[in-house]
């Protein structure tokens, strides 16, 4: 026996399917289409000239040692943020479910952040750690300590860690939470009977129990990391300085529609696109196998 | 091996009272349950017990010390839980190794005890699966062996059975049954099934509203119920509790039915003094004055139970051996042997037994 109502014909449900079918076609395989179709082009930044390069501009992207550097600068911030977000979801999660008064308050404020925009949650990290005008960044020159993410390299990508992370932490937050409140109560009374302290109980128990959770979000995060953060460096570095935090996605923005190089601007895009679909497939053969009840 | 003793629990849950000072001693090795119908508070009882709950006031002792301010973990007991609580991510041999890898147990003698304790229960096939991979049955088994690799002073159970089928259920009720006494640890078993209390006990505890209204020996429980609630309780059908009024001297009492009944011994009180008899279904000789209108006849093989009304509308039920003398209509009955008294007030025994 089938669920659900059966349609009779090919029309009715073809269209019924329309509207989001046109959503996916219009917003995701056409854009993504052209950007294959566009890395096997070289062209001239006004569209004058193009010849067909084949796999030219991959060839010329890969060998370029600037393209290495955004690479590893991706390497080092994505998997930062997504251990930062994480970590502090987590630790924020645990304490949120223990609370018994005030929870439902608590929960609201924590969840808050996902609904910032980047660039506005970038330009509020931005007025904390300014070197003039922020708080924070006057008090740390203040303590002789020198501070100015738009000359220091390091400190430019510790500040873009930390201002991507902390959007992020609420989204991991709500799964955490969630996946907290769903271990039964009696298994973890059980391990406090079989001698387990809170410390012990949290590594030996919950944490197992939270790796599907976990794994999802490593993934969620590190996409997160690699495309949702431009705008987070683009209001607060711009990449700089001398490229220190410029990212992969910040790098097609660059050479695409600031240097006009659209070949190998897209031959870039199309390079993230098969890592993120590598990605997302290790993540669910990873899962399949890794969760155990 | 320890002694339990539990003096003057009480427990409120937010201005509710759910223990009014309840006091129980264990002696060592022996197996006491408590019984109740839901919400008398026998889980809590026992989860106070455990130390998962801290009672409101009162002193909890195991072994002559006193455990009530400590965590569960230095109590040094072991709980078996209603939907047992495994941990789905550890195999059985892994569950079970648990609190001995915690207390720091060397690494060969974890592999021994839990390999001797999954033969004891018949599971030592299995050790390499994971919860979910194992029946009802066999995570029965498993939460078992987890409780008793430990060897902890004493052994708590939850309800273990009422999640398991009718036929498992009596399987496991003997097999906890054996175990306990072999191993010798004394334990604590809350049910809210009477036929497991009766089975499993030493001695009973059968909970009312918060209080214990009976602390005895299956068999104490069953001929000398302490009150109304104990004696409609415990036994199957339940007893026949009849209003009636003490005659001059107490020597026997008119029933609100009709008809008058006489004790074997007198029953103090004066004329008048309003009383509820009891009687067991099958106690109710089926030949008479008092009659019953029958209205449902339960014919069970060797038994037959008889559900009718006496004539002033109260409910009764006789239970006679081989066929029903009658199927239907008016059967009439008298009530001469193993009568209990209560007073209609407090519901309490007026004295032992007072069978003619």
């Amino acid at each position: 026996m089938r669920k659900g109502i059966i349609f009779k014909g090919k029309l009715l449900p073809l269209i019924l399917m329309l509207p989001q079918l046109a959503i996916t076609g219009i917003f995701f395989f056409w854009p993504a289409g052209q950007a294959i179709w566009s890395s096997l082009l070289r062209e001239d930044a006004f569209g004058l000239n193009r010849d067909f390069v084949g796999l030219e501009n991959f060839a010329e992207v890969l060998a370029d040692p600037t393209w290495r550097e955004a690479a590893q600068n991706t390497a080092v911030f994505a998997l930062s943020v997504a251990v930062l977000a994480l970590s502090a979801a987590l630790l924020l999660a645990v304490q949120a479910d223990k609370a018994i008064r005030g929870s439902g308050l608590y929960k609201t404020l924590l969840i808050w952040p996902y609904a910032v925009a980047p660039a506005i949650a970038a330009v509020l990290w931005l007025f904390l750690f300014h070197p003039q005008i922020g708080l924070i960044g006057r008090a740390l020159n203040a303590a002789q300590i020198a501070w100015d993410y738009r000359l220091n390299g390091g400190q430019a990508m510790l500040l873009v860690i930390i201002a991507s992370a902390w959007k992020q932490v609420s989204y991991n937050f709500i799964f955490f939470l969630a996946g907290l409140q769903s271990i039964p109560r009696a298994v973890l009374e059980a391990a406090s009977i079989d001698g387990a302290r809170p410390v012990r109980r949290f590594w030996t128990i919950i944490f197992p129990l939270l790796s599907p959770t976990s794994f999802f979000l490593l993934t969620v995060n590190l996409v997160y990391a690699f495309f949702d953060t431009f705008g987070v460096i683009h209001a607060l570095t711009q990449g700089g300085p001398a490229k220190a935090t410029e990212t992969l996605i910040y790098k097609v923005y660059v050479d695409g529609v600031e240097n006009l190089n659209l070949g190998a601007s897209a031959a870039q895009s199309v390079i993230l696109m098969i890592i993120v679909i590598a990605m997302t497939a290790v993540q669910f053969r990873f899962i399949e196998r890794k969760v155990h009840y | 091996m320890a002694t339990l003793e539990l003096s003057r629990i009480h427990k409120t849950f937010g201005g509710t009272p759910v223990l009014h000072g309840v006091d129980l001693d264990i002696s060592e090795g022996e197996m006491v349950v408590i019984v109740g119908a839901s919400g008398c508070g026998k889980s809590t009882l026992l989860r106070i017990t455990a130390g998962l709950e801290s009672p409101t006031s009162g002193i909890v002792r195991i072994g002559g010390r006193d455990v009530t301010a400590l965590e569960p973990a230095d109590r040094d007991i072991a709980l078996v839980f209603q939907n047992y609580a495994l941990y789905p991510h550890m195999t059985a041999f892994e569950n079970m190794a648990y609190g001995l890898k915690i207390r720091g147990v060397p690494r060969a003698e974890i592999r021994r005890r839990v390999e001797e304790a999954a033969r004891l229960l018949d599971i030592d096939a299995l050790l390499a699966r994971r919860p979910r991979q194992l029946s009802g049955g066999q995570r029965q088994r498993v939460a078992m062996g987890r409780a008793i690799v430990r060897e902890p002073k004493l052994f708590l159970f939850d309800e273990p059975l009422s999640n398991l089928d009718a036929k498992l259920r009596v399987q496991m009720r003997a097999e906890i049954r054996r175990l306990q006494r072999r191993l010798g640890v004394t334990s604590l078993f809350v049910t809210h099934d009477q036929v497991e209390a009766m089975t499993l006990g030493d001695r009973l505890v059968v909970m009312n509203q918060g209080r214990a209204a009976q602390i005895a020996t299956p068999m104490e429980i069953f001929t000398t119920p302490a009150d109304t609630y104990v004696a409609s309780f415990i036994g199957s059908p339940t007893m026949n509790l009849l209003r009636a009024t003490l005659e001059d001297g107490g020597a026997g009492a008119t029933l609100a039915a009709g008809g008058s009944i006489r004790f074997a011994q007198p029953v103090p009180g004066p004329a008048g003094r309003p009383v509820i008899i009891g009687i067991r279904p099958e106690h109710v000789t089926p030949e008479g004055d008092l009659p019953v209108a029958i209205e449902l006849v339960e014919p069970l093989g060797s038994e037959t139970v008889m559900h009718g009304t006496l004539p002033g509308g109260e409910a009764m039920t006789v239970r006679v051996q081989g066929t029903a003398p009658v199927t239907s209509g008016i059967m009439p009955v008298s009530l001469k042997q193993h009568l209990h008294v209560f007073d209609a007030e407090t519901n309490l025994r007026l004295h032992g037994l007072a069978s003619a």
